[in-house]
């Protein structure tokens, strides 16, 4: 009785090598078998001596993700390995060395701190503030009331304004937002989803105000439905609906944005809901896969908007496993857009991502640690070949970053960028035997996932059925599990443990004065409320209702009402009238 | 409620009646109070029970049950609302299986009842099975009967998925409602197997589904040839809602209607509410044997292995061991 | 009847009293890993626990607190509104005269730890806290809420 939309091509999922074809390898079969038997040689001799005397530490090893980790790796852990298969030259398919010839030889990374709190007015001072500090590209972060497309003054909003990012009520927010600030000249993200299409109309029309032209206006909205079911809850509207005004983003901005990237396909928040970097990789490509699909669906070409697609990704703790799970994305990707969807592009193929460190890996305890986590993490993902980057501050488990903090945090990205070298040469850890043995575990493990979600026709129905939810819930719980039993260490939290936190005192947070803010919110609704043109905004809002109701691309319609004015939550409210509200399955 | 019962229940009386006056009267602190009692039971819990009783009886039990995920809970607050909508008080039991190993458990389909929390005329009642047999639980027969007290219109009882085990419903509620889903292939199989003859009004949710038609075609099928039994006559209805849209609630809460009228006019509606008495009474002597025989056979491991290795008649000696066993426990009552 | 003892009383194959907890998101909040982690660990050890899921009002946990008659509630909140949320639900309970012992977990600067306990919060769990540290805790709680109960 079950009926599936068909997957795509479920027998494309690439196996090595092609059938039928001889395997070629980086080493000849003499020299591996001669390996082979050194190792046999050594385990029996010196490395059963040092057993003797010193056993190890642990009966197994693993990474985050449970794979387990040998003692040593030799080619013998490539055997059939093939070069231009798994690797070719940085620039080239399947890029899994990077997307650019040069990488970080030509241009560095774009350095993106996540900011925003208080009133437009305090966001503003602080995106001047890391300007000057050198920051590259910018980043928002917005309240609650904003995530959720409520506005300042509903009662909901109350105690909430300004506290996790800055409040943005209507088109008045953002143009303080960006006073002084040159949005020809900037790159911005936005941290987005449900109310995606009202920020972005938002930003094009400061930037137009300001006599930016369309072709000049880049950034990004992170505008990804489906993890929000999984991870991110600021959910609102149900998963089709939430699905279908997000593609109409997308189908919009391609015709209309040609720098933006309308979609940050996210795992950030998928592994910081507590899945593995296994899940991570599977899941972020299966979103990826489901809306590449429904851009098909609507009759767009692949490579009309497939170079338009971005990615984010957490970097975590356990170094090599991160670095691996970068290199299998970008291989993975390529071969999907390639294989399943026939992209013929070069760009189509490309999958440029951003990256945070991982939040959740910093502690309260000993604060100052964290620091030295975060720079961990980012070397990670200067490793792994990210386009962007946000480093978190030492403060993460408190508040929004102070100036200093959130300065810190960014000169650790400077630090690596400017002193270490790393970005002198192009995917420097290529050829390790055990990163290119952990990639290509990383992509089998990530297939596994893949074609069982396939099997459920596709990431929407997944989420519908709790599946990845369940996933990650669990993969939570065991993490915390093995904390609690001490199979994970954890610095200052059990192991090296100081009773008299000392330093946890010592951490200066950023003041918010959030019933300041709440109060400036709502004076500047209420005027603008009693100001502007009602009975245009009226208009503007009962157009967008009805084509919602006709389904046709919203995009249009939310950027004119914008325009007049209408607020963040009205907007949102019309909206949910035409799709309802999501309330989740209760999966713990 | 410590120490021994002493026997004076005219203070106590006083006490309960005037507490279920007042959850009557609509507080809900109370309510769950006393709902608190009736999970074990203590005298007290037996005294209170007997007060209920005189009370309830006259308010419409429905239970919802089918496969797990089918839409019980979504579908059970859309009810409310229809309910509320047609100025009714509901009360609901959301029973929830608890984890067989750490006798614990996780109780979530409120979740998605939250948005009535603040209703003053619904109240909502989470409940663990502990594993007793079937899905439904001696407390949760008490609770039925406390909520009709209560003076709820309506009493919802969802109650764990679908296994043979939770045919006990029947006895509980006036009208069962049998929720299957789209496309649900082989779970369909099992409802022809064993659910498909408790129903008195099967819904087909989720028919917001493109397989939905199918499915429909499917049960209609299925009701017709008869596999479906129609108890005292009643014939089983079929409704298709969409609990996220909330469509076909109003037909649903018409259909229910429908059987509620039956009842009464064959004189049924009575019956259940007797039926449900008995199986509380049931229940309890059989979960207070059960336990002694527990007990008593964890005590006896070595004599009755003993026996079973010895005895001319392994059977009779067993029975002969705990009989005596199980005498000399009850006298101890 | 009477001269029954309690204990023989009761059916077995339960504790007579399982604790009972509530476990709540309360305002916009969407963080629920920890809430979710928690209420697992929670389960584990033998409670009964009620999960309301995200974006509660106060008044929504109230009532929910009261209608399942837990007897701890446990609020998760990572959203820096603690203040105004968790000062608004203590007023409600206050209000009602009702005395479940309340504790809250997630994102709370040290500052706010004193704040918290004197709107009458009983534990502030912050990150990091251990698992077994939060069971102990909850547990104690339950029992005292238990001891103190009569109709
Ligand atoms: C993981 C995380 C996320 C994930 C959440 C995934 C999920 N589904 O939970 C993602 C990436 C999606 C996310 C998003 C956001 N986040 Co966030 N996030 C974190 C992070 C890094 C860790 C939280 C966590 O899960 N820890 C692991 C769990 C196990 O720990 P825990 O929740 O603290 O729980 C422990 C205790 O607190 C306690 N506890 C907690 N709850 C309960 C309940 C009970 C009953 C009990 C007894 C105990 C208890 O016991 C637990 C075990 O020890 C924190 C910073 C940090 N390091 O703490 C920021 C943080 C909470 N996030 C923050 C922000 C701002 C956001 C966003 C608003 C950003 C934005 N503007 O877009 C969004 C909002 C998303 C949403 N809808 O809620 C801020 C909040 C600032 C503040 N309070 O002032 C923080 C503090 C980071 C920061 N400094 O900026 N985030
Ligand atoms: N498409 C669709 N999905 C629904 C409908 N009703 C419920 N769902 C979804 O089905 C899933 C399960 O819903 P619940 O109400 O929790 O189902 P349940 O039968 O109570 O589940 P258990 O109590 O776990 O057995 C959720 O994801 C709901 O959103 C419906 O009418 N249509
Ligand atoms: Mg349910």
């Amino acid at each position: 009785m079950k009926v599936f939309k068909a997957p795509l091509c479920i027998m494309c999922v690439p196996t090595y090598p092609p059938r039928g074809l001889p395997m070629p390898s980086l080493f000849s079969e003499r020299e591996l078998d001669e390996i082979e038997e050194r190792l046999k040689r050594w385990e029996e001799g010196p490395l059963r001596r040092s057993l003797e005397r010193y056993p190890e530490r642990r009966d197994r090893f693993t990474t985050l993700s449970g794979i387990e980790v040998k003692r040593v790796y030799t080619p013998a852990d490539l055997r059939d390995y093939d070069y231009f298969e798994k690797l070719g030259l940085p620039g080239e398919y399947p890029f899994t060395r990077g997307i650019h010839a040069t990488m970080y030889r030509g241009r560095l990374w774009t350095m993106r701190m996540f900011s925003g709190f208080g009133t437009p007015e305090d966001t503003n001072r602080r995106l001047r503030f890391l300007i000057e500090h050198g920051e590259t590209g910018l980043s928002l972060a917005f309240d609650f009331p904003t995530l959720l497309g409520i506005d300042s003054d509903d009662p909901r909003a109350s105690g909430e304004v300004g506290v996790c990012g800055v409040a943005v009520d209507s088109l008045l927010d953002m143009e303080i937002i960006f006073r002084g600030i040159d949005m020809g000249q900037v790159t911005t993200n936005m941290t987005i989803n449900p109310p995606a299409p009202i920020l972005l109309s938002m930003y094009v029309a400061v930037a137009e105000k300001q006599g930016v032209p369309r072709d000049r206006i880049g950034g990004t909205v992170q505008n990804d439905p489906l993890k929000e079911f999984m991870a991110q809850k600021s959910y609102v509207y149900p998963p089709e609906a939430a699905v279908k005004i997000a593609m109409d983003v997308v189908e919009w901005s391609v015709k209309n944005l040609p720098k933006w990237n309308p979609i940050s396909i996210s795992g950030y928040h998928i592994r910081e809901a507590g899945s593995t970097a296994v899940q991570e990789l599977a899941f972020t490509l299966a979103d990826g896969i489901e809306y590449v699909r429904h851009l098909k669906g609507r009759g767009m070409e692949v490579d009309e908007f497939a170079h338009r697609l971005s990615f984010f990704f957490d970097s975590h703790i356990n170094f090599f496993e991160e670095i691996a799970k970068f290199r299998a994305a970008r291989r993975m990707w390529a071969r999907i857009m390639r294989e399943w969807f026939g992209a013929r592009k070069e760009r189509s193929l490309w999958l440029r991502f951003h990256t945070q460190t991982a939040g959740v890996s910093l502690t309260a305890q000993q604060p100052w640690n964290n620091v030295v986590r975060t720079a961990i993490e980012a070397l990670a993902a200067v490793l792994g070949g990210t386009q962007s980057l946000h480093t978190n501050a030492l403060d993460e488990p408190f508040r929004v970053p102070s100036e200093f903090a959130a300065k810190l945090a960014l000169r650790t990205q400077q630090i690596i960028a400017y002193e270490t070298g790393v970005a002198d040469t192009v995917d420097p850890l290529a050829g390790s035997y055990y990163v290119e043995w952990l990639t290509d575990k990383m992509e089998e493990e990530a297939w596994r996932y893949i074609e069982r979600i396939e099997a459920m026709g596709g990431m929407t129905e997944a989420v519908k059925k709790g599946f990845p939810q369940k996933e990650i819930s669990d993969a939570s719980y065991r993490f915390q599990r093995e904390v609690e039993e001490g199979r994970r260490h954890i610095v200052g939290v059990n192991i090296f443990v100081e009773e008299e936190d000392e330093e946890l005192r010592n951490v200066p947070l950023l003041e918010i004065d959030q019933e300041e803010a709440e109060r400036r919110q709502v004076e500047r609704l209420r005027r603008l409320r009693s100001e502007r043109d009602n009975a245009l905004v009226e208009r503007r809002l009962r157009e967008l209702r009805e084509v919602a109701r006709r389904g046709e691309n919203l995009m249009p319609y939310i950027l004119e009402a914008v325009k007049a004015y209408a607020t963040l939550g009205e907007i949102t409210n019309a909206l949910k009238e035409v799709y309802g509200e999501w309330v989740e399955p209760p999966i713990i | 409620m410590q120490g021994r019962y002493s026997g004076d229940t005219g203070g106590l009386e006083e006490r309960l009646l005037n507490l279920i006056e007042r959850a009557r009267g609509g507080s809900r602190a109370l309510a769950g109070k006393l709902l608190s009692v009736l999970e074990t039971p203590s005298p007290e819990a037996g005294v209170l029970l007997r007060l209920l009783i005189e009370k309830s009886g006259g308010n419409h039990v429905v239970g919802v049950t089918g496969i797990p995920g089918a839409g019980k809970s979504t579908l059970a607050s859309q009810l409310i609302a229809e309910y509320r909508r047609r100025g009714l008080r509901v009360g609901v039991l959301a029973i929830d299986p608890s984890s067989p190993l750490s006798e614990g458990s996780l109780m979530a389909d409120r979740l998605r009842m939250q948005r009535h929390a603040t209703d003053p005329g619904v109240f909502i009642r989470s409940l663990a099975s502990k594993g007793l047999l079937g899905g439904l639980s001696l407390a949760a027969l008490a609770m039925v009967e406390a909520l009709d007290a209560f003076g709820y219109d309506k009493i919802i009882v969802e109650t764990v998925g679908v296994g043979q085990a939770d045919v006990d419903i029947l006895d509980v509620a006036h009208t069962i409602l049998v929720v299957t889903m789209p496309g649900a292939g082989d779970d369909i199989q099992a409802l022809k197997a064993g659910v498909m003859e408790i129903g008195d009004v099967y819904v087909l949710n989720k028919s917001d589904k493109p397989e939905a038609e199918q499915t429909l075609e499917f049960m209609k099928f299925a009701l017709e040839a008869g596999t479906v039994s129609a108890r005292h006559g009643w014939t089983p209805r079929l409704v298709k809602t969409s609990a996220v849209q909330g469509t076909g609630i109003p037909e649903l809460a018409d259909a229910i209607e429908e059987h509620r009228v039956f009842l009464e006019e064959k004189g049924l509606f009575a019956q259940r509410v007797e039926d449900r008495r008995v199986k509380l009474a049931r229940l309890y002597a059989r979960s207070l044997v059960d336990d002694m025989v527990e007990e008593i056979v964890g005590e006896k491991r070595a004599e009755i292995l003993d026996t079973l290795r010895k005895s001319p008649d392994p059977y009779r000696s067993i029975l002969d061991l705990v009989l005596e066993e199980l005498r000399m426990r009850l006298q101890r009552l | 009847m009477s001269g029954l003892s309690l204990q023989s009383y009761e059916p077995r194959g339960r504790p007579p009293k399982t604790p009972k907890v509530l476990v709540a998101k309360l305002g916009l909040d969407g963080h629920d890993r920890g809430a979710k982690v928690v209420a697992r660990a929670l389960r584990d050890a033998g409670f009964d626990v009620v999960y309301t899921g995200i974006r509660q009002t106060p008044e929504q946990v109230v009532e929910a607190a009261l209608q399942e008659d837990v007897d701890v509630i446990g609020i998760s909140i990572l959203s820096g509104a603690h203040i105004h949320h968790v000062s608004r639900l203590m007023e409600l309970l206050r209000d009602l005269g009702e005395d479940i012992p309340v504790t809250v977990g997630g994102t709370i600067p040290l500052p706010d730890i004193p704040r918290l306990k004197e709107m009458g919060v009983r534990e502030v769990f912050l990150p990091g806290t251990p698992l077994q540290v939060i069971v102990e805790k909850m547990r104690r709680l339950a029992e005292e809420r238990q001891g103190a109960r009569k109709i």
